[in-house]
């Protein structure tokens, strides 16, 4: 397996499960089964006695293994000069599994229907560009940008939603830009992150021959899921193009007063999205354009930044569903995170978070004490009013 | 363990919390040390005193062992069930229960640890600190109490047992039990002058009880600190080192290391003296008190303060240290221990030669970290040894150090300091015989089926 | 071993003994002075052996080049007396030493010398820099500051190896064969004191801050006028080289940087403090570091700048305190070329 021979280094310190000032537990699937195996360490050590065969594979490992939702926490606190392979090794375990066939049933029903349908709702690919009725964003043909949706983006209700917020603004800014609709796939980053690596690099490999034939060569995601596969693995495969966040360009568009906003006048806390944040440092766009709208008061949770406490929706954990739904979900705990800050609208950036965060609105019995929006839904609040 | 028993220990803490699965036995079977593993019979992690006192009543009832287990990060097996019995990992007890202000301590569940206190305490209650050991933060305080840890304060204020004002105590025979001043009063300041009982359960490795709860002091936070690193190339000169420092009692904290890499360390001990104040003044003077105490050596030319540039000295000040984590990969092999011993301040030089010693024989690399505890009475000094786990020859090798360790701290007149179970047995040999049929008795008393981490403190 | 080129003829007839009358730590009158110059020139001990602080002013006021200070610490090393304690000379020499690993790298013209400060690195950024190349590392460190320590063998026994490292493995490809030393210490060293011992240098050396100027001088229309008043640390390698000074000047007249006049600046100006501390003479440096400061403050400044790292490390933390910015006059630069917002412009990290 990749990486077997730098394994036997954690030193299961711990430095991994916790925030910078230590004070908080935050990798998820740790604080939620707070068995020593569920943390990074338990997994470094239980992957490399399932590699000497100290152990077996088991359902238990499997949950153990999966668990982990890629939120990068303990890539960002490990101590030790290997931490940047911590996620690497934890996929290549994954992937070192299914080259054995020993794939749990969730992750691989999520691969069977990647394969099947381009997308794990199994729905049709002539839908998947419906939710871009009305919002005048135009099918992709050589305009300079392209706008990537993604599967959640492109089915799950609140993924459309967002989608279309977003879309609207893009166009209302003016820029030059069009989207794939029915012809986009998906972009594999879960699928790579859940160890489907020969599905991942077939997934990206047609991205990447699609989108060069096409002439793209600016790409503006909505997902943040998306802009980490191709900003930092589609290059490895030959797929070199510059790509944005949304907020990242939603950001320009607001400080040149391409878009204009009135007040606002509400109390907004942001969360970090791990794979915008964490894996790929964008953490001001989201924060300027919330600070530039007139009459919002920003507030920070208490842990931010590279100190974000998951959703719990990265990893596939969005679609396997591991790590459940109970009090200690990690949704659950962020949502209270953002209680505690007094704000009335928890402001995301990420389809996946959107999604988890809602349902954990509802879990908490929060629904109408704290609203979930993604930023482009905020600024268009700030439009309308 | 048969089903009766999970079921009933399920119950008691909830199924999602009680495991007997391969992965966990495996898991908390071992720790970073070089220990041999023995697998627990299952692990329970229980949440509250009352869910502790009916998994002890039970494993009393069913003479099962219990492995009470907090960060289990003594590297010296301490928390290995040696008999196999449950592992009882005390994270999820993990609430900040009292901070008061006034009389300065913290009432802690067994869970908390050093990094959530740390944090907290700086978020609500700036100018109050604790004594911080280096082990990484996730590192349960109780654990390190119970084990007659240092930190950052233990220069000025003693061992972190020292520091302990009372516990709340699960004995093994299911009694919840306070001890200090939460015997008799509400709050938990001291623990004098009460008949002292903590000794039942302090270094005792988990085999007299299971602490559920605990008040530690806190100290006043300064505003400013400050590292100066004196620099020998001579071990004999170190206890006068020590002396000339701590007379002054301008330090904060003390600390001593001595390794072969980077390659400009080797053959020199740097005396690493934190300093801290309220005001540049305070520090200023602190500073130039320490300087002139060790004026001699400079003067002789034997002795030096090392320029520190500031990223250096960023990390001289960091509490926990993390460069001591870090040197766990030295072999990039994630495998450390270290043999701890208390001595007197005078033994340093033979027990340094000893290390270096054990280290041309068995180790290319290790390291000698000391710390001094209370104004000079005593020092702990680390015999370090890290090795690379996935190389058993590399593994024995770092074992052979560690034994002669063992019999070095002894042979210079030092106590080791959280023993592994082989350490105990060479120490008990040696033992005062009335001293260990004391031990004995306590032991017998307090847990007469023997469930309580046994294996530990065992007299024959 | 190369010899110093010392003539101890001109020292026997000097009138004047500047380099010890003007000496302000030593406190020597003429009388004393004379009486001092002697004993060095006949190998006798001295006070000026165990005293001399190690600034290297008296190379610069030795109006007949004679090199009284290298004079000094090749008397020093010879009867083994030596300014700082033993283990901190020894640990210096080896926390800088050589690694043998010095690997060819092709480099385009203006080649600079990072010495072995990494966060240099950072610095050269921008538009005023133009991405240019640079090497950093043990096997390229001048060595000049075991000077500091009576250590001069150190430097003769390492500086060909380096010289050679750089010649061959950095300026092989080099069109003008120069090498622009961002250390004010590097270049004294290959235009002071290579040539003071008979070392042979390949290369031509470039002060830092002529390249500075040069390179602000090309980008004169991005500068915007700091208007500020600076306080300026005068490192003791300057003194050294102290034809090079007038760049400093020429800096601040182009980025509209006022150099106050004070009384520890130019030929007055004091040491950092830093290698007296080493020496373990923390009483005179805490004094020299309190003059130093007290006379920034009384003049007014709003920035310290600092030529040398270590007198940045040394002092700048301290007058930050005193609420006078501390800055490397290359960021001064890029402050007043836009390059560096933000943070960095409080100085001091």
């Amino acid at each position: 397996m990749e990486y077997e021979d730098i394994i036997h280094r954690c030193f299961r310190c711990g430095y991994c499960k916790l925030t910078e000032d230590y004070g908080d537990i935050n990798c998820p699937a740790y604080r939620k089964f707070y068995f020593e195996t569920y943390s990074p360490g338990g997994r470094m050590w239980l992957t490399r006695a399932w590699l000497n065969q100290e152990i077996e594979n088991s359902r238990r490992y499997w949950e153990i293994l999966y668990s982990c939702v890629t939120c990068g926490n303990c890539k960002e606190h490990c101590v030790f000069t290997f931490k940047d392979d911590l996620l690497n090794i934890f996929e290549a375990a994954k992937a070192e599994m299914a080259s054995y066939g020993l794939v749990p049933t969730p992750v691989k029903d999520y691969f069977k229907a990647i394969n099947a349908f381009g997308n794990p709702y199994k729905e049709p690919k002539d839908k998947r560009g419906k939710w871009a009725d009305g919002t005048g964003i135009e099918t992709f043909s050589g305009q300079e940008y392209l706008f990537y949706v993604g599967d959640v983006g492109s089915y799950d209700e609140r993924g459309k939603r967002m989608a279309k917020y977003v879309a609207t603004l893009l166009v209302k800014g003016g820029l030059s830009i069009g989207i794939l609709g029915n012809e986009e796939t998906s972009d594999g980053n879960d699928v790579k992150a859940l160890g489907g690596e020969k599905l991942f690099k077939q997934l990206a490999e047609n991205n990447i021959r699609k989108f060069k034939e096409i002439g793209i060569k600016k790409i503006i995601t909505l997902d943040p899921h998306a802009y980490n596969a191709f900003a930092k693995e589609y290059p490895k495969l030959g797929g070199s193009f510059r790509i944005w966040h949304y907020t990242q360009i939603l950001a320009i568009l607001l400080k040149d007063k391409r878009i204009s906003i009135s007040e606002y006048k509400v109390k907004v806390t942001y969360h970090d999205p791990c794979y915008l944040g964490r894996h790929n440092g964008v953490y001001n766009a989201p924060r300027e354009i919330l600070k530039g709208v007139p009459g919002l008061e920003l507030v920070e949770m208490n842990r931010n930044k590279e100190n974000a406490f998951c959703c719990g929706g990265g990893g596939g954990n969005f679609f396997t569903d591991i790590l459940g739904t109970g009090e200690e979900a990690p949704g659950r705990i962020r949502l209270r995170d953002a209680m505690n800050t007094g704000a009335e609208i928890l402001a995301v950036a990420c389809p996946l978070c959107s999604k988890m965060f809602d349902d954990s609105v509802k879990s908490e019995g929060l629904e109408g004490k704290i609203k979930i929006q993604d930023v482009a839904e905020i600024v268009n609040q700030a439009m309308k009013k | 363990m048969n089903k009766e028993i999970y079921d009933a220990l399920a119950k008691i803490v909830g199924g999602e919390y009680v495991s007997n699965k391969p992965e966990e036995l495996f898991f908390y079977s071992r720790d970073q040390g070089s220990s041999e593993p023995h697998n627990p019979d299952i692990v329970v992690l229980p949440k509250t005193t009352e869910e502790v006192q009916k998994i002890v009543i039970l494993a009393n009832q069913e003479k099962i062992p219990i492995v009470p287990m907090g960060g289990s990060l003594t590297l010296a097996g301490l928390c290995i069930p040696h008999k196999g019995g449950i592992v009882l990992d005390l994270k999820r007890m993990n609430r900040i229960l009292e901070i008061n202000e006034i009389s300065r301590y913290a009432l802690i569940e067994a869970g908390v640890s050093e990094g959530a206190l740390q944090s907290y305490l700086n978020k609500n209650y700036p100018k109050l600190m604790h004594s911080i050991p280096d082990a990484p933060p996730i590192n349960t305080i109780a654990g390190n109490v119970l084990i007659h840890g240092s930190g950052h304060l233990s220069q000025e204020t003693g061992f972190h047992s020292e520091m302990l004002n009372g516990i709340e105590v699960v004995l093994p025979t299911g009694e919840v039990c306070n001890v200090g001043s939460c015997a008799v009063v509400p709050k938990w300041f001291a623990r004098p002058p009460l008949p002292d009982l903590a000794g039942l359960f302090l270094g005792w490795h988990g085999s007299t009880g299971i602490i559920t709860k605990l008040s530690i002091r806190l100290y006043p936070k300064p505003l400013k600190k400050d590292v100066l690193v004196f620099v020998t190339e001579n071990p004999d000169y170190i206890p006068d080192v020590i002396y000339k420092v701590t007379e002054t009692k301008m330090a904060e904290d003390v600390n001593l290391f001595a390794q072969p890499k980077p390659d400009w360390a080797e053959g020199f001990q740097q005396t690493v003296i934190n300093i801290t104040g309220n005001s540049e003044e305070e520090m200023s003077f602190k500073r130039r008190l320490i300087r002139r105490s060790l004026e001699k050596f400079i003067h002789d030319k034997e002795g030096g303060f090392m320029f520190i540039v500031p990223i250096v000295k960023k990390g001289f000040l960091e509490a926990p240290l993390r460069a001591l984590t870090q040197f766990a990969d030295v072999m990039k092999g994630g495998g450390f221990e270290y043999i701890g011993v208390i001595i007197p301040i005078e033994n340093f030089p033979q027990t340094y030669r000893d290390t270096l010693e054990i280290a041309k024989k068995y180790r290319p690399k290790w390291s000698i970290m000391c710390r001094v505890i209370g104004r000079g009475h005593s020092m702990m000094f680390a015999y370090s040894w890290p090795f690379n786990r996935a190389n058993s020859e590399d593994v024995q090798m770092a074992r052979k150090a560690l034994k002669e360790s063992n019999l070095s701290a002894l042979r210079n007149g030092g106590v080791i300091w959280k023993a592994c179970v082989e350490g105990q047995k060479i120490m008990m040999e040696q033992m005062d015989p009335n001293t260990l049929n004391l031990l004995k008795g306590i032991k017998r008393f307090l847990d007469p089926n023997n469930i309580m981490n046994p294996g530990n403190w065992e007299v024959n | 071993m190369n010899k110093l080129r010392f003539d101890e003829t001109i020292c026997a007839s000097c009138k004047s003994y500047d380099c010890l009358v003007k000496c302000r730590y030593l406190n020597l009158d003429l009388e004393k002075a004379k009486d001092e110059k002697r004993k060095l020139i006949k190998g006798e001990d001295s006070i000026v052996l165990t005293d001399c602080v190690t600034c290297y002013s008296c190379e610069e006021y030795c109006p007949y080049g004679n090199h009284p200070f290298y004079q000094i610490v090749e008397l020093q090393e010879a009867k083994g007396i030596y300014p700082a304690p033993k283990p901190i000379t020894n640990q210096q020499i080896k926390m800088v030493s050589p690694t043998g690993k010095s690997a060819y790298e092709e480099m385009r013209d203006p080649v600079i010398s990072l010495c072995v400060f990494p966060e240099a690195k950072k610095s050269l950024r921008g538009n005023l820099f133009n991405d240019p190349s640079s090497f950093l590392g043990k096997d390229y460190f001048c060595n000049l500051m075991y000077l500091h320590f009576g250590k001069s063998s150190i430097i003769k026994e390492r500086l060909p190896k380096i010289i050679e490292n750089i010649w061959a493995h950095k300026l092989d490809k080099s069109e003008s064969k120069e090498l622009v030393c961002y250390h004010d210490e590097c270049y004294a060293t290959y235009a002071s004191w290579a040539p003071a011992f008979d070392f042979e240098v390949p290369f031509k050396p470039v002060h830092f801050f002529e390249y500075l100027y040069n390179r602000l001088k090309e980008n004169v229309k991005n500068i915007k006028a700091l208007n500020t008043k600076i306080a300026y640390q005068r490192p003791c390698s300057n003194r050294l080289i102290s034809d090079q000074q007038h760049w400093v000047d020429d800096i601040f007249e182009l980025i509209g940087a006022q150099r106050v006049e004070r009384e520890f600046d130019r030929e007055n100006a004091l040491c950092c403090g830093g290698p007296l501390r080493m020496q373990g003479r923390d009483d005179l440096a805490h004094d020299l570091q309190r003059k130093n400061i007290e006379d920034m403050v009384a003049a007014g400044v709003e920035w310290c700048v600092f030529n040398c790292p270590f007198c940045y490390y040394t002092l700048g933390g301290m007058v930050k305190e005193k609420k006078v910015k501390p800055i490397m006059m290359i960021d001064l630069c890029r402050l007043a070329t836009d390059d560096i917002k933000g943070k960095r412009s409080e100085g001091y990290e």
